[in-house]
């Protein structure tokens, strides 16, 4: 049957704690903190932390389809499903499709993989949901709102919990919106949001899809229900019948923030990774209308062993010691421009020649001699055998700072720059950028990971490359 | 394989004022070096034959030699290989004159960099390319001799105060014959104190480890060995030219260890063998090197067998390389002093060595010095253009 085969969760590191908002506008500070991401993430680079962390050990080549769901896309125009494609090493077979417009895009793009691996078009689709929504400063939003992501593998065979029945509404309503001319997200009026928006919906549609299956609220262990706080939770799961303290999945609004898209999959994730087989539970997201899932952990459930929990996601942390840093991170405050030359646009023709090295962090190993080495050469570096080579990845390699500087002249949003030499133990040396970084903490022989970023926005597209960042 | 020593003799030289020079362009540098170069020799511009014109990214082309200079339509090729440009023109003229191509050939280096508006470097997207990938890491050229600093005090047990302070001392001399040095960029002497707080560049090195940023030419005029005299008494005779070029190994081979720079130890090595050259440490007199850095100055003296590996900090301490000291290096203040004009640095410090050969270097002037050298470092610790040129006074 079909269902959840692998999932897993991305929190970036950084939070910025609430009261640092409200210290810098004078206002009233919400409790906790939000996830933010680092200036070189994106909804793209995120969704990849995800799913890198979702499909650990599962051949990338076996996946037939692969869903992008996020209301912040790095493109309007270009799918951004292919590129994390690429980056995972799937083939170009693949289907890729991303699904936009709405908070429900990730489970609309779960409903959608359910049903190409139930008609048999697909056999597995990894669906991936990542938001980086902007509230507008000294706004509630900006409060509120936090960035994350997960991935979900949708399958037949090995299935930790199947997905026994959904059920969808679609609703016209101006609740929560932010148009094309805009980068920020607007709310209506609460009351009205609240009682007609989220309020309305969520319980009609969950009402609506037990009273089809003739479960009851007693059946579930777990309610997954999307809001975008706290407070709206507790009402419609109270509201619904569902107990607060042992029946409710928590939405992390202390410690994330709403993640939009991504938060439905995110508490997706937590639920499984603490469900026993037989739990039964209910998800249900919200965005003009809601996607109600009743899904079954499975004996299967066990497997369920994504590198990091999102209880790991949640523990690792660095705070953001300044708004001022949040702001320009966001590209929401204007800086006098760096006394460097200006960095010329990259061309295009030579990022797509470059597509293996760059975005799947394949180097080559040597068939005469065994030097790993990145990028790919044509002459082996150690023996000079030409064209002698397999393929070689480096992109889940565990590797070690040879060396580093702390560069104030590199360009960065997170001065100074980081640069490092990796080696890695199997073999093979990187020169790179750190990301996720306390420069006080770095030092020769720390082990570190590498992790997909944004380098750069010049001339209207994102170049994206790999850093290596402190083993998380 | 021939050697090139004593076949080729330098019969003049010229450069300009390093600096900020607002009120020159390119082509105005060009003509101050060139025509110092001129009169030094005692040539007319016509006796040129063959000329090479070395710049990093100032111009393009051999025309643009020929164009300020009105060159008398004789061959001219630019040469470009990052800060050892100058030193691979200088090369290139020797070769032509040793093969008989020509009797006399002109090299000249400038760099034109103040006009850019900003103090770094040109963003060269180019030389970026080929660091790793097309798209490569957020690279600045002080972040990349500070990962060689930061992996020296780590191997030799330094802390950071402590090996700042080694470095640091390096400023203090570089300085210190800067300020004697009229037509150096910087005049003024600084303390080791001022070293130490400065603001980061690139951690661990501040402002002081860093060379300056400057505009300037050199020019150089060579001729057969044999004839050499009859234009000038004390002819500079060539006895090494040596370039090593890196192949990006050091980027990507985990055997590179970020404590040396291997195409300086190579291009040592062949300039001595060239030279004839047992023990460097005794038989050079006078050393110009590229201390972009004052960690590379450091790793230079390790590099080119002037200190024992890793016994470079107790020469720094002991003064082994200021004026007074066993081998003095960096006499006119070196790039951190005198400045860097990219193009023009090889062959400023062959200016500044042939001078001392001369012993018309006025109160930076060696004792008795028989052997110079230059060395330009161009790129990175982890792959360089490396040029070692050795020149003496006499024919042996």
């Amino acid at each position: 049957m079909v269902g959840v085969v692998s999932c897993a969760g991305y929190v970036p590191l950084h939070r910025l704690s609430r009261a640092e908002i409200a210290k810098a506008w004078g206002s009233a500070a919400s409790p906790g903190e939000k996830a933010v991401a680092n200036y070189d993430e994106d909804s793209l680079t995120m969704a990849v932390a995800a799913a890198r962390n979702c499909i650990a050990g599962i051949d990338p080549r076996s996946i037939e389809g692969l869903y992008f769901a996020s209301t912040t896309s790095p493109y309007r125009e270009k799918q951004a499903a292919a590129t994390i494609a690429t980056v995972l090493g799937l083939g170009n077979e693949a289907f890729t499709l991303d699904v936009a417009g709405t908070l429900r895009a990730g489970t609309n793009a779960m409903k959608a993989a359910m049903d190409a691996v139930n008609s048999g078009s697909l056999s597995t689709v990894l669906v991936c949901a990542a938001d980086c929504r902007l509230g507008m400063p000294n706004g509630s939003s900006e409060m509120s709102l936090g960035d994350g992501a997960a991935a979900v593998l949708i399958g037949k065979t090995e299935v930790a919990a199947t997905i026994d029945a959904t059920y969808t509404t679609c609703d016209e309503i101006i609740d929560v919106y932010r148009s094309d001319r805009d980068a920020f997200v607007h709310s209506w009026e609460g009351r009205f949001i609240r009682e007609h928006g989220h309020g309305r919906v969520v319980p009609q549609a969950v009402a609506a899809a037990l009273q089809k299956s003739g479960l009851t609220p007693k059946d579930f262990s777990k309610a997954i229900l999307y809001a975008p706080d706290s407070r709206q939770l507790a009402s419609v799961a109270k509201r619904l019948g569902f107990d607060a303290a042992t029946q409710v999945q928590d939405g992390f609004y202390a410690q994330i923030g709403d993640t939009g898209t991504a938060l439905p999959l995110m508490s997706l994730v937590a639920a499984l990774e603490d469900a026993r087989a037989g739990d039964r539970m209910l998800l249900a997201s919200y965005g003009n209308g809601a996607d109600v899932f009743f899904l079954t952990a499975t004996a299967e459930i066990g497997r369920l062993k994504p590198k990091r929990r999102m209880a790991d996601c949640l523990k690792s942390k660095l705070m953001i010691s300044t708004y001022e840093k949040y702001l320009r991170w966001r590209d929401l405050i204007q800086l006098e421009p760096p006394a460097t030359a200006p960095m010329e646009q990259p061309s295009p023709v030579a990022l797509w020649r470059d597509n293996t090295s760059g975005l799947t962090l394949h180097g080559v190993k040597c068939r005469k001699c065994g030097a790993a080495q990145y990028p790919a050469q044509r002459v082996c570096m150690v023996c000079q055998a030409k064209d002698e080579f397999d393929d070689y990845s480096f992109a889940d390699r565990v590797g070690t700072v040879v060396t580093f500087s702390h560069d104030n002249m590199g360009i960065s949003a997170d001065p100074p720059n980081t640069i490092v030499a990796v080696d890695f133990p199997e073999g093979g040396r990187i020169t790179c950028d750190m990301t996720d970084r306390d420069p006080d903490e770095v030092k020769i022989g720390m082990p570190v990971e590498m992790t997909f970023r944004q380098l750069r926005y010049i001339g209207g597209f994102y170049t994206y490359w790999w850093k290596c960042r402190p083993a998380r | 394989m021939e050697s090139i020593r004593d076949k080729v003799a330098i019969i003049g030289m010229g450069c300009t004022k390093f600096g900020e020079n607002w009120d020159k362009s390119a082509d105005d540098m060009i003509v101050d070096a060139a025509y110092e170069a001129y009169e030094d020799a005692g040539i007319e511009p016509r006796d040129v034959g063959a000329a090479w014109y070395g710049t990093y990214v100032t111009d393009v082309t051999g025309q643009s030699l020929a164009r300020p200079l009105k060159l008398d339509y004789i061959p001219v090729t630019r040469v470009e290989n990052a800060c050892a440009t100058g030193s691979d023109a200088l090369r290139n003229a020797c070769y032509a004159v040793a093969c008989g191509a020509c009797d006399i050939a002109l090299a000249v280096g400038v760099e034109k960099l103040k006009d850019s508006g900003y103090s770094g470097l040109p963003d060269f997207e180019l030389f970026r390319r080929q660091l790793n990938t097309y798209r490569t890491r957020t690279y600045s050229p002080p972040g990349h001799f500070a990962m060689m600093a930061t992996k020296y005090f780590e191997k030799y047990g330094l802390g950071p105060e402590e090996g700042k302070r080694i470095i640091g001392q390096i400023a203090v001399k570089n300085h210190h014959n800067g300020s004697l040095a009229p037509k150096a960029h910087f005049h003024n002497e600084i303390t080791v104190e001022q070293v130490l707080k400065a603001p980061i560049i690139a951690w661990p090195l501040g402002l002081y480890d860093c060379c300056g940023v400057s505009d300037g030419a050199a020019a150089a005029i060579v001729t057969r060995a044999d004839v050499a005299k009859d234009f000038r008494a004390d002819p500079i005779y060539v006895k090494a030219l040596q370039i090593s070029v890196g192949p990006f190994e050091g980027y990507m081979n985990p055997a590179y260890d970020w404590v040396h720079v291997e195409e300086t130890v190579r291009a040592g090595r062949a300039a001595y063998a060239e030279a004839g050259i047992d023990n460097p440490r005794k038989e050079i007199s006078v050393a110009e090197v590229h201390d972009c850095f004052s960690i590379t100055e450091l790793v230079i003296m390790g590099d080119l067998q002037f200190s024992p590996r890793g016994k470079a900090p107790e020469d720094v301490a002991s003064g082994f390389f200021s004026l007074e000291g066993g081998l003095p290096v960096n006499t006119d203040g070196g790039l951190k002093c005198f400045g860097h004009p990219i193009g023009a640095s090889g062959l400023r410090m062959m200016y500044e060595v042939y001078k001392q050969l001369q012993d018309k270097a006025g109160p930076r002037q060696v004792k008795n010095p028989r052997l110079g050298l230059t060395h330009n470092l161009g790129g990175t610790p982890a792959s360089a253009s490396v040029s070692a040129i050795i020149v003496g006074n006499e024919k042996s």
